[in-house]
């Protein structure tokens, strides 16, 4: 049976079905009912979402999308069901597919109370997110970037950590809502010139410049997409809901919370529909990302909170993407592109594994802690993989982002990349000090208090299933990254090869 | 031609019924039930949204009737607010059917009189004659004064009841001055004669034109509780019934927008660019008062209040598109409106009952444990009142500020969309409190009586409306573009 042409609504509906049914259930205490009809719609999804590498045609033209479906929706204004799906987010919608499991599994004891709450809206959550990475309309795009916020809200309100949850929510909300609101004029005085909300169809009218307006109006059309973007990412200095908004989330919740969406936004609309534009902020971009680079690991340095070190540490990992791609280089946006995928898989499995720590001993100071190794061999080695995917050693995933990165910023063109480059390597060292200097004060040294009175226990069977996943895909990203850069190079090359002349004429421009 | 019945059917039906509600009334022994004079009521409503259906294929047989010498006229615009006022009317009784906890001997006025205003706004929308309108005005006003001081002997019903009889007298002060000056300026009160008239008047007295339209917006801005003639709507929404502020922040707004649309693009577009700059500062100050003025509120019915302000602030924004864009969007966003807020009533009418004990936002803190299903329908209703999208909320701001946008107005569809990301803070506040674990015993308050079935009917056919809005739009989009040419030509023959 051919279903390649309703896959990705199929991949949509699964989660959205399966949230609507956990609703229905009836809700006890004491029983796994709903963690495990989400476990079962998870995998499910995960699977679906499988058929998408399977049956790529990576051969296809560049540029080219597949798995289309492509149906009328609303008459006027001119809105069509456009899914469809290219190099950069078929990765993406497999990383998503397969992070939902895990974070079901990684609930299964810590969600006791109001379950099929919990549950329901994180199969919603999931459904939003989906829906980001398949529409190929505009507005379509818009309704699951809004409604990708709700969910997330609501989780933290409803489960955050502490009293300040109600107050994280908001600010998360509000944050990425504002901007939301200024794309959404963005988007429609783009509707008003172009009659078409049709994302290839922009895309090409932009590159044959059959955009008419006045460059000062599309620059600004431009900003109001990128900023929206870039409060999701987050970039530095747009970072202010992220510490609050990371510590009280839950555990599967904090997994999908930042980066991949700005991130695959800005490569998908910004880059797509505003190539020009793009070019024209690159500098200005490529400075913010080894800033944040920079300033992420040095506040990580000094936080004693884990979670909010992991939040830092994510600011700096998410910095290193935009570096990346703004370089406008192959290097640099496969490798950006590539580095999403790592980003996510190391800042999931880190906070996995902060989620099991704080399981044990509920405490996330780090002072609190040391000594675990003696006490949790298997649960130190699995953090020690991770921290060493996290600061890129070869081998291991994290390495091949960060050097295409880095490459591809040495050769880019645009200006004063060569001192930025500098700036973000040094802060490559900086995020191997703070994550090293972690592991060490909590699980070398003399037993902390925390550990001294409470008895923890080391990794059970459902714990080793959550993380052994994670454990081989950096091993398998880091030695064969060709098997995922096949893809996402057919989205990489045309972006950064885009227009030699137009960036020249930026750049002289610049210079004068 | 001359009297032609058929233009005023629902209208008819309405009457009848709410008489009839009345007329039996006092045969029912005090201390008994008065759930059946609510059928009737309920009867009456769907009759006349029969009736409206009955008009609509009339009108597409034969074109647009006129009746009762040309000063009313029943087209798909008027239709288009005929089955929206009767919708509400139906969801709003269905919802209030079981509202008194206790036989309330003069229940039976509440449903007559949810009727009887239910006709002036339906003949609002179909007049085409400014003094017809105030008629029209005036029978939905008065219904609409006694149904808010309808909880008696509490203060916060009696001063609801009184300010609101209070300003909105002098808003139809107003109103009248208005149709007063327009027929000093051009000789008649009719909008197609008054648009005829208007170069004339233009050519020997603009000030007494500008003053004129002047007086009948701020007229008619008084109804739709647009800033700054917006003091009297928290105390009055706060005053009075649940049920029957969802009806009341809906349907006569609704029949004010229908006369607003029809009287500036129908009877003076002529002066567009100057009612244009009008309408701009009232849309921005109710955005604004609205939505900062909700960020500070307690009280969950004055904090909707203030969101209902922000609400008419929106939907001022749609006038400044070009006129098909306006129309349509105006018309679009007034349905989203009342469906979700007439939604939202219904479920306070729900969580709180007619003791209304649960008012503040601590009392609502936790609400989701107590109550799940209906703290979920209201988080919706919340939802598609910040308008993210799949809901009506959302495509009813989309299509407004893109009319704007198209038409130039881009400053403006920035200041209302950032208003909207302001708004969606008290919004949020209270949809975070009530998933909250809860703060006090509060909760207790909370009757855990059943949603009844009607009750039940009113609140799915209410989220239905929001989410088939939201989802689907197409559908209304249709019948609302058909409705936009009527305002776009003048009908009367007589000026020809």
């Amino acid at each position: 049976m051919n279903f390649d042409h309703s896959i990705l609504t199929l991949i949509l509906l699964t989660p959205l079905v399966g949230a609507a049914v956990l609703a229905l259930l009836p809700e006890r205490e004491d029983q796994k009912l709903h963690a495990m009809g989400a476990l079962i719609v998870t995998l499910i999804t995960f699977l679906l979402t499988l058929h998408l590498p399977w049956h790529y045609n990576y051969s296809a033209a560049p540029g080219s999308f597949q798995f289309e479906q492509n149906l009328n929706w609303i008459a006027s204004p001119a809105i069509r069901y456009h899914l469809g799906v290219d190099g950069l987010s078929m990765w993406l919608i497999v990383l998503t597919g397969f992070l939902a499991p895990i974070g079901v599994l990684a609930s299964w004891n810590t969600i006791q109370l109001r379950s099929k709450l919990f549950y329901s809206l994180f199969l919603l959550q999931q459904v939003a997110m989906l829906g980001v990475f398949v529409a190929l309309d505009l507005f379509l795009y818009y309704g699951f970037w809004e409604m990708s916020l709700v969910p997330m809200t609501l989780l933290i309100a409803t489960f955050g950590r502490t009293e300040n949850r109600r107050r994280a929510a908001i600010k998360f909300f509000m944050y990425a809502f504002i901007p939301s609101a200024v794309l959404l004029v963005a988007m429609v005085w783009l509707y008003a010139k172009t009659e078409t909300f049709d994302l290839p169809a922009l895309h090409a009218m932009a590159t044959s410049h059959d955009i008419v307006a006045s460059p000062k109006a599309l620059l600004l059309c431009s900003l109001a997409f990128l900023a929206a973007f870039a409060v999701k990412v987050p970039i530095f200095p747009l970072h202010g809901w992220l510490q609050e908004a990371v510590s009280e989330t839950p555990t599967a919740a904090v997994m999908v919370l930042a980066g991949k969406l700005g991130l695959y936004s800005i490569l998908r609309f910004s880059f797509g529909i505003f190539p020009e534009q793009s070019h024209a902020v690159a500098p200005l971009l490529i400075a913010l990302g080894a800033i944040g680079i920079a300033y992420g690991s040095l506040v990580a340095l000094i936080k004693t909170d884990l979670k909010k070190l992991a939040a830092f540490s994510t600011l700096a990992h998410v910095s290193f993407v935009v570096l990346g791609i703004f370089t406008f280089t192959v290097a640099g946006v496969d490798g950006g592109v590539f580095q999403i995928l790592n980003e996510s898989l190391v800042g999931a499995a880190l906070f996995v594994l902060l989620g099991l720590l704080y399981e044990r001993y509920g405490t996330y100071e780090i002072r609190d802690y040391g000594g675990l190794a003696s006490r949790h061999p298997w649960m130190v080695t699995m953090f020690v993989i991770t921290t060493l995917a996290a600061v890129g050693l070869p081998m291991l995933n994290g390495f091949v982002g960060e050097f295409l990165i880095l490459s591809g910023a040495m050769q880019s063109a645009i200006t004063h990349h060569v001192v930025w480059t500098v700036v973000a390597t040094t802060g490559v060292i900086f995020g191997a000090s703070y994550m090293l200097w972690m592991i060490q004060r909590v699980f070398y040294g003399s037993i902390g208090h925390r550990p001294g009175e409470v008895r923890g226990w080391d990794l059970s069977a459902r714990e080793h299933l959550e993380l052994w996943p994670f454990v081989a895909l950096f091993l398998i990203m880091g030695v064969a990254s060709s098997l995922w850069m096949k893809a996402i190079d057919g989205f990489g090359a045309p972006v950064a090869g885009y227009p030699t002349t137009t960036l020249s004429a930026v750049n002289t421009k610049e210079a004068r | 031609m001359s009297t032609n019945l058929l233009t005023l059917l629902p209208e008819l039906v309405l009457t009848i019924t709410g008489v009839l509600v009345m007329v039996l009334e006092p045969m029912i022994p005090a201390g008994q039930s008065r759930k059946p004079l609510g059928w009737l009521a309920i009867l009456g409503a769907l009759l006349s949204g029969a009736a409206a259906f009955y008009q609509l294929h009339i009108v597409n047989a034969t074109g647009t009737q006129t009746g009762f010498y040309g000063s009313i006229q029943v087209d798909a615009f008027s239709i288009f607010f005929h089955l929206l006022i009767a919708s509400v009317v139906l969801v709003t009784l269905l919802g209030s059917l079981d509202y008194f906890e206790s036989p309330v001997t003069h229940a039976g006025e509440y449903f007559a009189l949810g009727l009887f205003g239910a006709t002036g706004m339906m003949f609002m929308t179909s007049s085409v004659e400014l003094l017809m309108v105030f008629i029209g005005l005036e029978i939905s006003s008065i219904s609409t004064y006694i149904l808010a001081g309808f909880r008696k002997g509490r203060a916060t019903a009696s001063e609801s009841s009184i300010k609101y009889f209070l300003t909105g007298s002098f808003a139809t002060a107003f109103f009248l001055y208005g149709i007063a000056l327009c027929y000093g300026a051009t000789g008649s009160t009719g909008i197609a004669a008054i648009s005829a008239g208007l170069p004339a008047a233009m050519a020997t007295k603009p000030l007494l034109a500008y003053l004129a339209v002047g007086m009948v917006v701020i007229g008619l801005g008084f109804k739709v509780s647009a800033a700054p003639f917006h003091v009297w709507t928290p105390d009055v929404y706060q005053g009075a019934p649940a049920p029957v502020v969802g009806m009341m922040s809906t349907a006569p707004k609704a029949a004010a927008f229908a006369v607003l649309l029809r009287f500036l693009f129908n009877g003076t577009p002529l002066l567009r660019d100057h009612w244009i700059l009008l309408i701009e500062i009232l849309a921005v100050a109710s955005m604004c008062i609205g939505n900062l003025g909700a960020l500070r509120q307690h009280d969950v019915k004055r904090l909707l209040a203030y969101s209902s302000i922000a609400h008419a602030g929106y939907l001022l924004v749609a006038f400044t598109g070009t006129q098909a864009n306006a129309v349509s969007g105006a018309m679009f966003y007034t349905a989203a409106y009342a469906a979700m807020n007439v939604g939202a009533f219904l479920v306070l009418t729900q969580l709180s009952g007619f003791s209304e004990r649960v008012r503040s936002l601590e009392d609502f803190t936790g609400i989701a444990l107590k109550r799940p299903g209906l703290s979920a329908l209201l988080g919706f209703f919340l939802l598609s009142l910040i308008g993210i999208p799949f809901t009506g909320g959302f495509f009813g701001k989309f299509y407004v500020f893109a009319g704007a946008v198209h038409n130039g107005h881009v400053t403006l569809a920035i200041i209302g969309l950032l208003n909207s990301g302001v708004a969606c803070f008290y919004y949020l506040r209270l949809l975070a409190a009530m998933y909250s674990r809860p703060l006090t015993d509060s909760v207790s308050y909370v009757p855990a009586r059943k949603v009844t079935v009607p009750a039940a009917l009113a609140l799915a056919a209410t989220v239905l409306a929001t989410l088939g809005l939201g989802v689907l739009p197409n559908k209304l989009v249709h019948l609302v573009e058909r409705a936009v040419p009527v305002t776009a030509t003048v009908t009367t023959p007589s000026v020809q």
